[in-house]
């Protein structure tokens, strides 16, 4: 045990703690609200750096962030097939043919009220099923390729999209639908103009929710059976192997995948629902 | 009677629906089996004979709902609870842990809020990260997690609980900061004109007004939980618990087992998030916050 590191890791926290605190106590500028997380993040690499020297916690058991940062220099061309894969090929195929499956499903029922009550609570109790368990069985049918990863992405983003889809298809008001009524709206025009702009706050909350739940798919169906690469595959295998830098390579591989895609989806629905109020911020 | 109907009615209907095209499904998936039987043996089947031949294979590629539910009959009712064969008793592993973790993380989740509602230093540098993690996919970390806490010799319960605690912990998080700030600026100006400590207003205000919030977000945290316990399960070596039970039937090709196992895990999930509903209805009776 080296006694300077751990000191200074515990030295190193107080003083940020103490800086993000004054910092909060300053005037609340956009400049303010970046930089303190960005701090607190910071702090958790350096701590978790020193610690892991100065306690000699072996590479096996949690690899020091620099370690794992060369790891992830030194693998790029497998981590890019890796996430070529997996995020590329299973889980956005996945996802596109999921979103919009559930999506034109909560269209075609939208016209039969008796189909919405009966799927509305069936779609909700499904969606806190653990459907991850699906994986196996598609595994089994669709073979160890990307096709049945996808398959397994479907199934996972289909419900919770669905049910998004179908609740906020019924959040146009009364007073809306009757306006549309008196001006002689045919039904198709009613729902592209009216309901299915109404609707674009809970399709984008789907959108988003299924974003994660995609990435999460894709990569626990490979535990099941996968070629020799992706995702899944490399983090399953380099467990086994106790090569644990490359293994937080590939998890950082991952969150930064997910934290993009749900990115991009957040964008998409500031262009598309910038009316809202919970836009306008 | 009609009301009933309109209650249950379009349910009913959706679920029978499912079951007609899950044996329609089982017809078309494995009839391919059946007819590659008939090659080798020869003779005929008439067109029924073939449909029950597919839906009472040994190892189908679907099996049919009346299959599944036989095996699960077998494997709950017909064996004692301590045979490593019943599913009673790989379904209480993994209930379990997936209390132990969904306990600790919702303690956790409640603790961390509180320290974020009150604090400002927390609020900014904690929460974007908070906010952030949900978008990782956590799930993938289950197995090293599993790995490296045998490696310094924890094993059993622990270890699932951990992972099914981390998965319940972020939905309690942001679920109870937006509770603890539902109070608007006139109650909480109220509760200055009285004069209120900081420890009463959250007690006397701030905890009751975010009952709503907290249940709804334990019923997507005991969900997550359930999920994170079955993931855990996978790498152990497939020895005990409802995911070791899709682990092993998936490598033997027993479809009827991770059927079951599956069933079994959706029924654990349903019995979890009824109980929370349960708890919910009556709190929130209780309190007045319902109707």
């Amino acid at each position: 045990m080296n006694t300077t590191l751990v000191l200074g890791a515990i030295v190193f926290w107080l003083a940020a703690w103490g800086l993000n605190i004054w910092l909060s106590k300053q005037k609340q500028t956009r400049f303010i609200r970046v930089i303190v997380p960005v701090i607190f993040g910071i702090t958790l690499l350096v701590v978790w750096e020193l610690l892991v020297r100065g306690l000699n916690i072996k590479a096996v058991l949690l690899p020091p962030p620099s370690m794992i940062g060369a790891k992830f220099v030194d693998s790029l061309p497998i981590l890019w097939a890796d996430f070529q894969q997996t995020f590329i090929k299973g889980a956005l195929s996945g996802y596109f043919i999921g979103c919009g499956a559930a999506f034109l499903t909560a269209i075609a029922i939208d016209r039969s009220p008796f189909l919405q009550k009966g799927l509305l609570p069936v779609g909700n109790f499904v969606a806190a099923l653990p459907i991850i368990g699906m994986a196996p069985i598609l595994v089994m049918w669709l073979g160890f390729g990307w096709q049945s990863k996808a398959a397994v992405v479907v199934i996972m983003v289909f419900f919770p999209m669905l049910v998004n889809t179908v609740q906020g298809l019924q959040a146009a008001d009364h007073m809306q639908k009757d306006l549309m009524r008196t001006y002689a709206a045919s039904y198709w025009q009613s729902l592209l103009k009216l309901r299915l702009p109404a609707a674009a706050p809970f399709i984008f909350n789907g959108l988003k929710i299924s974003t994660t739940l995609a990435l999460i798919g894709a990569i626990v169906a490979e535990f099941f059976g996968s070629p020799i690469v992706g995702m899944g595959f490399r983090i399953s295998t380099e467990v086994g192997r106790l090569s644990l830098d490359m293994v937080w390579a590939e998890i950082a591989v991952a969150a930064m995948a997910g934290s993009a895609f749900y990115g991009v989806v957040s964008l998409l629905e500031r262009a598309a629902t910038f009316w809202h109020p919970s836009q306008r911020g | 009677m009609k009301r009933l109907w309109n209650r249950f009615g379009p349910v009913i209907t959706v679920v029978f629906g499912i079951i007609v095209l899950w044996y329609v499904m089982a017809v078309a998936l494995n009839s391919a089996w059946t007819i590659d039987k008939l090659g080798r043996t020869g003779g005929e089947l008439s067109v029924v004979e073939h449909i029950a031949d597919t839906w009472s294979q040994d190892k189908p590629k679907l099996p049919a709902p009346h299959q599944v539910v036989a095996e699960i009959w077998k494997t709950t009712v017909q064996k004692s609870i301590t045979s490593k064969r019943s599913l009673i008793y790989h379904a209480w592993i993994t209930l379990s842990a997936t209390l132990a973790g969904f306990g600790l993380g919702t303690v956790l989740g409640i603790l961390l809020a509180v320290g974020i509602v009150h604090n400002k230093a927390m609020n900014l540098s904690v929460m974007p990260w908070v906010i952030a993690s949900q978008t990782i996919p956590i799930l993938a970390i289950a197995p090293m997690i599993i790995v490296v806490l045998n490696a310094i010799g924890v094993t059993g319960l622990l270890p699932k609980a951990i992972i099914s605690m981390y998965l319940s912990f972020f939905p309690v998080v942001v679920g109870m900061v937006k509770g603890f700030r539902s109070p608007d600026q006139m109650q909480l100006d109220q509760m200055r004109t009285w004069y209120a400590s900081k420890w009463q207003t959250f007690w006397k205000l701030r905890w009751p007004s975010s009952m709503p919030y907290l249940f709804t977000s334990l019923k997507i945290g005991v969900a997550a939980a359930l999920v994170g316990t079955i993931v855990a399960e996978l790498p152990t070596g497939a020895v005990r618990g409802l995911g070791a039970r899709l682990l092993a039937g998936s490598y033997y090709g027993q479809t009827i087992q991770i059927w079951s196992a599956l069933l079994m895990a959706a029924s654990l999930a349903a019995g979890l998030v009824a109980i929370v509903s349960l708890v919910e209805r009556f709190t929130l009776r209780r309190m007045g916050m319902l109707r």
